[in-house]
């Protein structure tokens, strides 16, 4: 526990990824089993259950501290697991027991009756300082903010390893806490664990954006050209022990979507875009964003917004791997495999016939009428299933991007090795003699434009709020971004889908920037 | 002359001036220029320039003259610690006696006597050993008026040994990264070597241009900080790597810093023990090194004191008046304006 305490405070402080793996790698390679299973696990949140609740430690700490200085100390502090890793107090019986192993913690919680919870967690308590008692808490409640994804923890394991990241990623969901096997392999000692007949995510093929050279160039009657709707990239894992939805991170999120997975019956491993449909009509991403994030999605919004699956490849075909055969081939595998299913959420991505470059483009600029699609995919037919980004075989076209013109109001320090610059811009759109902030934006400038931005804020700063500078409202940036949603949480009653920098307009007044209204304009329904 | 006893709180009072004595016609620590002004300690929210006539320890008068100028007072008095001085009307005297504070170099509490009643204006102090400075002294008095910086119960600041240890680790484990270490110009900074030289650090720490006047005034006052050069005499400064580098928290995360190579963010202070407050200075390595009390030590000052009234300011009041009410004191919170709320001499 000592160990992981420290490995956590080290993660906690290192900004940068590189820095954050090497002392995850340094810990795996200094720690022994079962332990850093385990810590892997809390830090990629794949332990199962919670050791015990947040309120069982605030009923535990308010036992030991006067009410008024909790609620006090809780306000200043912020948050419950440093208040109380801080309230505890050190070692009050006096006990000079070493700290038991992270292994023996996690083992002891999970066998441990709900009475007992609260016996133990005084006992480990007692006998920790106060960055031991955060970590434990943390890991207890699963809380823990390291800023290390499940995505890195598996690309460090890939690095501590010397294999690919996507071995790692085909393995990751038919191996379990504490990672005994997986450690043993990946350091040489053991054979790789033998996965076959898991529900387990696949790594997929991606694409590229297309460029007009690219475009123009292409012999459209060898591509196959599809709708890409904006919704979220998933594969769907069907096999012999179950089934599951996969974002294409590998996170499984089939218990966010379990109308989706209803009356599959049959095995195979199938990639599509994730949607809200009603029958056949795609609903906007907006849709779909009410649902993703809800762990257990109440049967009402269920049935006011069901989720959907179009699907577009499939890479396994009950026991038959297709990777190799021809996207042509591929599309005939998955067409039938549909049609064996019963299941309605399913729908087969819809290919459009395209005769030559020129209707290729008109097709793009009608695309972009439908809210639902973002643009079109082309995939040549002959292309094998590669997992990663391989050229020249998938191409993304997303629809053009809406700009407006937009003024800077704020600007906050980066991260990383943008730490000295102010990199991440808060920008508004006027309302009458008023601008009212409608997003943030930190990227699509370059190197010598941040240098410029940098400067300009701190020439044109006028007011702080923390870390975030205001700045005079004179500076026009051209903002482009996918779409824009009507949002009530927002004071301007919108919200900006991915804004980034397009163009810096040095020359542009500010008054003669876009109005709320303008924005607003831009809504599709 | 009378011997009747007159409480403090009459002729002890707070305007917008600052902690104003009626009958000695003088401030204590005040905020803008004032004809007499008492003066605990040398850090700028207490030590100003441009008073008539200053009274303060004579390393304070150092200190302030090193920041200020000569001419940073009309008429300045050094006083040392443990001798009174007489202020205010011949048949009706005031005296004020300093008192170390264990805070930084020269500061004091101020002890004022008035009419049968004692006062100690502890200004800010601390419980710890440190090499630069006289440890805090208790004074009997009728009220005691202390700060509460970290008057939170959460607020236990380790021993700074095993925080230097936590930075000579960091540069064994880094060894290529430049350790850029925020510390206050004042007291904090020379601390910080200190505790360097004793945990056998030998290698020259490199200092940022704003701390190099105070550190050749504390070697002045007779205190060892071993070999020191300034980053701007440092011609590579790419042979900066994996060396230790003490600059002003300000400098961190400014465009001073780009020049220094892979650097690895620490920073020294009380706050440092609060998380997010660590992240907010995008610290890499928090080290908990406070020339304040924490928790423990200031309900230790108060029962040690014991003062049956006592006066909390600067910092959060509430948690410690709620605690000294508890223990048994009569509190109450001293709103005096101006001092830095979240101050980074902390």
């Amino acid at each position: 526990m000592k160990a992981f305490s420290e490995l956590l405070d080290q993660l906690y402080f290192t900004s940068g990824n590189n820095a954050k793996a090497a002392i995850i790698k340094d810990y795996l390679g200094s720690t022994p089993d079962p332990d850093r299973g385990w810590a892997i696990a809390a830090i990629a949140g794949t332990l199962k259950f919670d050791f015990f609740k947040r309120n069982t430690v605030k009923k535990l700490m308010l036992e030991r501290v006067d009410p008024d200085l909790f609620a006090m100390s809780y306000d200043y502090v912020g948050e419950m697991s440093e208040t109380v890793a801080h309230l505890w107090p050190d070692n009050p019986t006096g006990d000079n027991t070493p700290l038991p192993r992270l292994a023996e913690i996690v083992e002891r919680f999970q066998s441990a009756s709900r009475q007992s919870v609260g016996t133990i967690l005084t006992e480990y308590l007692n006998g920790m300082n106060a960055s031991q008692r955060w970590a434990l808490i943390k890991l207890g409640t699963r809380g823990l903010r390291v800023g290390v994804s499940a995505r890195s923890m598996k690309q460090i394991l890939a690095s501590y390893g010397n294999v690919d990241v996507e071995e790692i990623e085909s393995l990751w969901h038919g191996v379990a806490p504490p990672y005994t096997e997986l450690l043993t392999w990946l350091e040489g000692k053991g054979e790789k664990p033998d996965i076959s007949g898991e529900v387990t995510f696949h790594p997929v093929m991606l694409s590229h954006p297309v460029d007009m050279q690219t475009l123009d160039a292409l012999p459209v009657k060898d591509w196959q050209v599809e709708y890409k709707y904006d919704g979220i990239r998933v594969q769907l894992v069907c096999a012999a022990k179950g089934k599951a939805l996969f974002s294409r991170t590998g996170d499984d999120i089939s218990h966010a979507f379990p109308d989706v997975l209803e009356g599959i019956t049959g095995e195979g491993v199938l990639d599509g875009e994730l949607l809200i449909m009603h029958g056949d009509k795609v609903d906007s991403f907006n849709a779909l964003q009410q649902r993703l994030n809800r762990k257990k999605p109440p049967a009402k919004l269920i049935n006011t917004l069901p989720g959907g699956l179009i699907l577009y490849d499939i890479l396994r075909s009950g026991q038959r791997d297709l990777t190799q055969s021809t996207l042509t081939d591929r599309r005939h595998a998955l067409a039938k495999w549909i049609s064996e299913q019963d299941a309605e959420h399913l729908h087969l991505s819809q290919t459009l016939e395209v005769a030559d470059t020129p209707s290729l483009k008109q097709l793009h600029e009608q695309a972009s009428d439908d809210v639902a699609v973002e643009g079109l995919m082309l995939k040549r037919k002959d292309s094998t299933y590669i997992p990663g980004r391989p050229k020249g075989q998938w191409y993304k076209w997303k629809r053009d991007p809406k700009l407006v013109d937009a003024v800077i109001m704020y600007a906050q320090r980066g991260h990383g090795k943008r730490s000295s610059y102010y990199s991440d811009f808060t920008f508004g759109a006027w309302q009458d003699d008023t601008l009212l902030p409608i997003g943030k934006a930190y990227s699509g400038f370059t190197d010598e434009e941040l240098k410029k931005l940098d400067n300009w804020v701190r020439r044109n700063a006028v007011g702080r709020f923390g870390p975030v500078r205001e700045v005079k409202k004179e500076l026009v940036i051209e903002v482009a971004f996918d779409a824009v949603h009507l949002s009530p949480r927002h004071k301007s009653g919108i919200a900006l889908r991915f804004p980034r920098f397009h163009r810096i307009r040095w020359d542009k007044p500010a008054n003669e920037a876009d109005t709320l209204e303008t924005v607003k304009s831009l809504i599709q329904s | 002359m009378t011997t009747e006893f007159v409480h403090p709180r009459v002729w002890m009072r707070v305007n917008d001036t600052g902690l104003y004595c009626e009958p000695a016609d003088a401030y204590i620590d005040p905020m803008v220029p004032v004809k007499r002004a008492i003066i605990t300690h040398g850090h700028a929210d207490h030590a100003r320039a441009g008073h008539e006539h200053v009274y303060a320890t004579a390393t304070t008068l150092k200190i302030m003259t090193t920041r200020y100028g000569e001419d940073m007072a009309s008429k300045q008095t050094a006083l040392p610690y443990r001798k009174t001085i007489t202020l205010g009307a011949v048949n009706d005297p005031v005296n004020v006696t300093f008192y170390p504070a264990g805070h930084i170099a020269g500061s004091a509490q101020a002890l004022i006597e008035y009419r049968g009643s004692r006062l100690v204006i502890s200004g800010d102090y601390k419980r710890r050993p440190d090499p630069t400075c006289e440890p805090f002294e208790v004074v009997p008095c009728d009220v005691f008026i202390t700060e509460a910086t970290f008057g939170l119960p959460v607020f236990t600041h380790p021993p700074i040994d095993q925080e230097i240890q936590k930075l000579l680790h960091s540069q064994t484990v880094f060894p290529d990264r430049c350790h850029l270490v925020g510390t206050y110009a004042l007291g904090k900074c020379q601390r910080v070597i200190l505790a360097l030289r004793d945990a056998g650090y030998t290698r020259p720490v490199y200092l940022h241009g704003a701390l190099i006047r105070l550190c050749e005034l504390y070697q002045e006052l007779g205190v060892e900080l071993g070999p020191w050069v300034a980053v701007s005499d440092v011609e590579d400064k790419q042979t900066l790597a994996g060396e230790i580098v003490l600059a002003p928290p300000s400098a961190l995360a400014d465009r001073w810093s780009r020049s220094l190579p892979n650097v690895r963010t620490v920073m020294a202070s009380g706050w440092m023990q609060i998380r997010a407050r660590a992240r907010q200075r995008q610290a890499e390595l928090p080290l908990m090194i406070s020339d304040h009390c924490d928790w423990p030590e200031l309900l230790q000052t108060l029962e040690e004191v014991n003062a049956p009234e006592v006066w909390v300011t600067h910092g959060r009041e509430d948690a410690l008046i709620h605690q000294a009410e508890k223990m048994g004191f009569k509190a109450r919170a001293l709103s005096l304006l101006g001092y830095e709320e979240e101050d980074e001499s902390s």
